[in-house]
């Protein structure tokens, strides 16, 4: 065993979250940081996800942070020298029945109070303005300002970003144990590492709630394998973000040419397997759905398929925050299938917590403490699920 | 165990000697092949119509062609063929197919044997993605399938029996050739030799173009590296250096290229079989006994896709792999007939290991790629991009490689451009070849049409 290297703060998993929380600390606030993935940044659900930039259709009150999230994502170039391939082309939700255009016009009634602006596009003027679209669909909300970008890149920018500005990025190094301690916590690494550090972070993704566990803060967390596929590269037609009212099914083409799609489905996911294999069953599906979308799609071909890991909270909604047991443990986990978009609004608000204390971006409702009551979590199989929440 | 189902992917020489084991045993296989009629790429047959002579299509191999052809044909009522058929994604004890029409299917198998053959393995050089540039077997094949030629004086750039066999195929069908540009020194294919005498009748066919090419006035250099096709908008030069260090330029109108074949190995990789780095075949290849039993029960390898050993071996090993699954089910078989098999699948073993080693796969070549040289044509990745990648960004394997810049994410999904990719990644990276990964199998094996379901009515 090494003698124990001291950190501001230790961060365990080197998603989307960790690694922009590990940025954020090392930049904002100049904090020695260490970022320790037990593979490589960004592999997991952060790479692995649709890589949809999008608000519209989340939950209100996950608002203010999205926003904080894509007031980032606008300015990736500055802060990390690279913009992951963003692209604010907009999010388009589509409705094929009277009552997803009904709930799409409700979200849309209430989402201005929250800050965002969308547009209702009626079927005539969808018929116009995107005239790939398959029949059937009677409206759209349109919210301009969403967008997408590539999860490939967008983690492992921020750990490499992080590492320029002093952050200690430790990939392929497992933690195998964390205590708290009156002075701090201890974690423990495979390999030997003792680090120490006032501040803990739990970002490890479908695999925090074994650490939550060892704090005595269980929750209901279900892994689940979100399924994509992309198609050979094609002319670029399609800008926006395309997805179904009740993101059934979504798409979007990548300027490359590609478009890539998910959505409906989800592979069952064992946590000692990180690397769950799609169903071909389901690609079937999801292809049914894409030639409906776009029935040009039907002339196309698909040469890839993929999956991943992430972590499901019953309520779809995370746990963000402090700790309600172990004073200086920071939870970011459960994201539930949509933390991509959020993922720098996390990293931020986590260094703004770790540094100062607090955050101007609400989260109270995401607290760990909903779950106080919690029995250990189950490990029951997964359903099959239709309407994912992306 | 009569009820129990057997399936066979792939109908070329393996294949169709797995399949005719089977039915021999008093089962009746299914045999899924891409192709629409069985000899594989090696024998493949001509469309129908088409009236050249077995002699003409496979020259000295007729015999063995035909062979091969009368015993699938003989099995045609006793198995269930499915030709012009992929196998596209697995999951369990399922296969899921599609054929040529967009109709899809899913069969179970309670066992599967594997035959899938092999592809061209190719080097990158400055204009390899240019009109008119082939591989060696894609020039074969449109001879043999559809008796064309690529071109009227065609240069041909490689290393392998196949350079060879080519050429003579090519002249004598006529066409012109520019040359035989070989990338391994003369010296070291005749010091090959006595080990090649494990298969006297082969090597001495090798031998014989050899010697009717140079006999032919074909120019032949050896030692050479390729440095770029040029052209206006299609090949209309060869670039190489010799091996005196010169710059020569060729005139052709087309190029083939290719340095031996590697194995289609992604159907076993999505079946979950463990792979092993095989150093001579600078290739991970799924791990096997000697009756192609792969790691996963029920699962057997045979022919060029289990480990390239040519179509006498792909004969063997596929009787062998369908006597493996026999044994493993319960069922009587000829043990004579399977150490027969064993003996002719270790012969050719080692011949096939004395041919790597007489034409070695260049390695040497991808040190002097250039930056700008198309890597992954798909994508349309440089090899500079790549080099970038692995030097900036951290990415220590093939497949974080991938991920950062898209190379083998493209409608090959790196069968062409993978094994380059995984040599210039150790390059760049200074580390041996096996410790840049492979990149990971994922379905479907080769593009797959969206309209397949839907045409299907499912």
């Amino acid at each position: 065993m090494t003698d124990a290297t001291k950190y501001d703060v230790v961060i365990v998993g080197g998603g989307l979250m960790g690694a922009s929380a590990a940025f954020f600390l090392a930049t904002r606030y100049k904090f020695s940081v260490a970022l320790v993935e037990r593979g490589r940044i960004g592999a997991q659900a952060s790479g692995v996800n649709f890589g949809n930039v999008r608000r519209q259709g989340r939950p209100f009150i996950q608002l203010p942070l999205a926003h904080h999230a894509r007031d980032i994502w606008g300015r990736l170039p500055a802060l990390i020298g690279e913009d992951c391939e963003f692209l604010p082309t907009g999010h388009l939700k589509i409705a094929f029945d009277e009552d997803s255009l009904a709930a799409l016009e409700a979200y849309n009634a209430e989402a201005r109070h929250w800050g965002l602006s969308l547009t209702l596009v009626g079927v005539n003027r969808l018929r116009a303005d995107y005239p790939f679209l398959g029949p059937g669909a009677v409206g759209a909300s349109f919210s301009p300002e969403d967008g997408h970008a590539n999860p490939r890149l967008a983690a492992p920018a921020f750990g490499r970003a992080a590492r320029r500005a002093g952050a200690h990025v430790l990939e392929q190094c497992e933690v195998i144990g964390a205590t708290r301690q009156s002075d701090g916590f201890i974690i423990e690494t495979a390999d030997g590492r003792i680090l120490r550090a006032p501040i803990l972070i739990n970002s490890a993704g479908a695999w925090s709630n074994r650490f939550a566990a060892s704090f005595g803060e269980s929750v209901p967390m279900e892994a689940r394998g979100p399924q994509m596929g992309v198609t050979e590269s094609l002319p670029y037609f399609v800008q926006p973000v395309l997805g179904t009212g009740d993101s059934s099914f979504y798409m979007r083409q990548v300027k490359r040419g590609s478009v890539v799609f998910g959505g409906g489905v989800h592979v069952a996911v064992d946590l000692a397997d990180p690397r769950p294999r799609p169903r071909p069953a389901h690609l079937l599906t999801q292809l049914r759905s894409l030639v409906r979308f776009l029935p040009s799609m039907a002339g196309v071909q698909v040469v890839r398929t993929w999956s991943g890991v992430e972590g499901y909270l019953p309520d779809k909604l995370p746990a963000l925050g402090w700790s309600a047991k172990t004073p200086g443990l920071l939870h970011a986990f459960g994201f539930s299938g949509h933390g991509f978009q959020l993922g720098p609004g996390v990293g931020s608000v986590l260094a703004d917590l770790a540094a100062t204390g607090d955050t101007s971006v609400p989260i109270e409702p995401f607290s760990i403490e909903r779950f106080a009551d919690n029995e250990p979590a189950k490990t029951s199989p997964v359903a099959p699920s239709s309407g994912s929440a992306r | 165990m009569s009820s129990s189902r057997v399936v066979i992917i792939g109908a070329g020489p393996a294949g169709t000697r797995a399949a005719e084991t089977l039915v021999a045993a008093g089962l009746k296989p299914v045999v899924v092949d891409e192709a629409p009629r069985s000899g594989g790429q090696i024998y493949r047959r001509q469309p129908p119509g088409f009236g050249r002579s077995l002699k003409k299509l496979y020259g000295f191999e007729a015999g063995k062609a035909a062979r091969l052809h009368d015993a699938f044909d003989r099995l045609q009522d006793k198995v269930d063929y499915r030709p012009g058929t992929m196998v596209w994604g697995t999951e369990g004890h399922n296969l899921h197919l599609a054929d040529r029409d967009g109709r899809q299917d899913v069969i179970g198998f309670d066992a599967l044997i594997l035959a899938t053959g092999a592809v061209d393995r190719i080097v990158p050089f400055e204009g390899w993605t240019m009109p008119g540039v082939y591989t060696l077997g894609g020039a074969q094949i449109a001879l043999k399938y559809q008796a064309c030629l690529i071109g009227r004086n065609v240069a041909l750039v490689g290393s392998g029996p196949l350079l060879y066999l080519v050429a003579y195929q090519y002249r004598r069908a006529g066409g012109n050739l520019a040359g035989i540009f070989d990338t391994t020194p003369l010296s070291r294919e005749l010091a090959g030799l006595p080990r090649m005498a494990a298969n006297p009748a082969n090597t001495a066919k090798g031998l014989y173009y050899f010697a009717w090419l140079a006999a032919h006035g074909v120019p032949m250099l050896h030692d050479v590296s390729p440095l770029r096709a040029e052209g206006e908008g299609r090949v209309a030069r060869l670039v190489l250096r010799d091996r005196a260090g010169r710059e020569r330029t060729f005139a052709c109108d087309a190029i083939a290229t290719g340095y031996h074949v590697q194995s289609e190995t992604q159907l076993a990789d999505l079946l979950g079989c463990d792979f092993a780095f095989d150093a001579r075949a600078g290739q991970w290849l799924p791990r096997q006994d000697e009756m192609g039993r792969s790691s996963v029960d029920g699962v057997y390898l045979a022919g060029d896709g289990a480990s390239v050993r040519g179509a006498d071996t792909a004969e063997a090993t596929g009787a062998l792999a369908a006597l493996a699954c026999l044994q493993d089910q319960g069922m009587p078989f000829d043990a004579a007939v399977r150490n027969q098999a064993l003996q002719a699948m270790r012969r050719g073993s080692a011949f096939a290991a004395a041919l790597r080693d007489a034409f070695p796969f260049p390695e040497h070549l991808y040190e002097n790629i250039a930056d700008t040289t198309l890597l992954c044509r798909c994508e349309e990745v440089s090899v500079g991009t790549f080099r970038a990648t692995l030097r900036d960004k951290g990415a220590g394997e093939v497949n974080r490689a991938k991920a950062f810049c898209r190379v083998g994410m493209g409608r090959c999904q790196g069968r062409m451009c993978g094994a380059s990719a995984a040599r210039i990644a150790a390059q760049t990276l200074g580390v041996e070849l096996a410790a840049v990964g492979r990149l990971r199998g994922q379905a479907p094996v080769k593009p797959l049409p969206t309209a397949l379901q839907t045409e299907a009515g499912e």
